[in-house]
């Protein structure tokens, strides 16, 4: 199965009593929020889940792997993640 | 940026809410999903990414200082693939291992590209 914004939205919407549509304006700016820190470069924390990191490559040599051919990786920004120790405990914890 | 950041700022977005809302509101959201990759689900956050778990097997691994060989069982790793959107937006002119010149050709083309990653495309 695959969990979508809908799922969250709907669970909100149980929890906290809000209608669908409060639920998803506020959902959606959750979101909003972090692309937007993400965007500047900023570090997003979440306790118990994990951090999203922005990490700035720089270029390097590469080489297309079908042809051989060398060719310049150009530098790029990119975002990772690191899971959080307690969500990684905690679903390994849900599996065994 | 801290979880208790987000909170504040999604307080202040909507001051018709309390603290305490917003809180809840972003407990909720990670709790739900912290829930579904218990579950093995995966979950698709339409222009943030997605998140997958993985199964990794059991292996010998070394203690890197000693070189002992140690047993490390198997175990599920969540993983993040990051959205187009966001992608776009962070600066990474790269889309699914296809520079951003190559992807407008091949969507000009009207070809598919998959990066076979098993991610879905979000």
């Amino acid at each position: 199965m695959t969990m979508t914004k809908a799922d969250i939205i709907e669970r909100i919407h149980e929890r906290v009593g809000f209608s669908k549509k409060e639920a998803s304006e506020v959902v959606e700016s959750v979101f909003e929020v972090m692309k937007n820190r993400l965007e500047e470069g900023d570090t997003v924390k979440l306790s118990g889940f994990g951090k999203f990191v922005i990490n700035d490559k720089v270029p390097r040599k590469g080489r297309n792997p079908q042809s051989g051919e060398e060719i310049v990786i150009t530098g790029r920004r990119v975002l990772s993640f690191k899971p959080s120790q307690v969500l990684k405990k905690t679903i390994n914890s849900a599996w065994r | 940026m801290t979880k208790r950041d987000l909170i504040e700022e999604i307080a202040s977005r909507y001051p018709a809410y309390s603290r305490r809302d917003a809180e809840i509101i972003v407990n909720t959201i990670f709790e739900s999903m912290t829930e579904a990759l218990c579950n093995g689900d995966r979950i698709e956050i339409r222009g943030f990414g997605s998140f997958v778990v993985r199964h990794r097997d059991a292996r010998e691994g070394r203690n890197p200082k000693t070189g002992d060989i140690v047993a490390v069982s198997a175990k599920k790793v969540p993983f993040f693939k990051v959205g187009k959107e966001l992608k776009m937006r962070i600066g990474d002119g790269f889309v699914d291992g296809c520079a951003s010149g190559e992807r407008q050709a091949a969507e000009s083309l009207g070809t598919e590209i998959d990066s076979g990653s098993g991610f879905p495309a979000v």
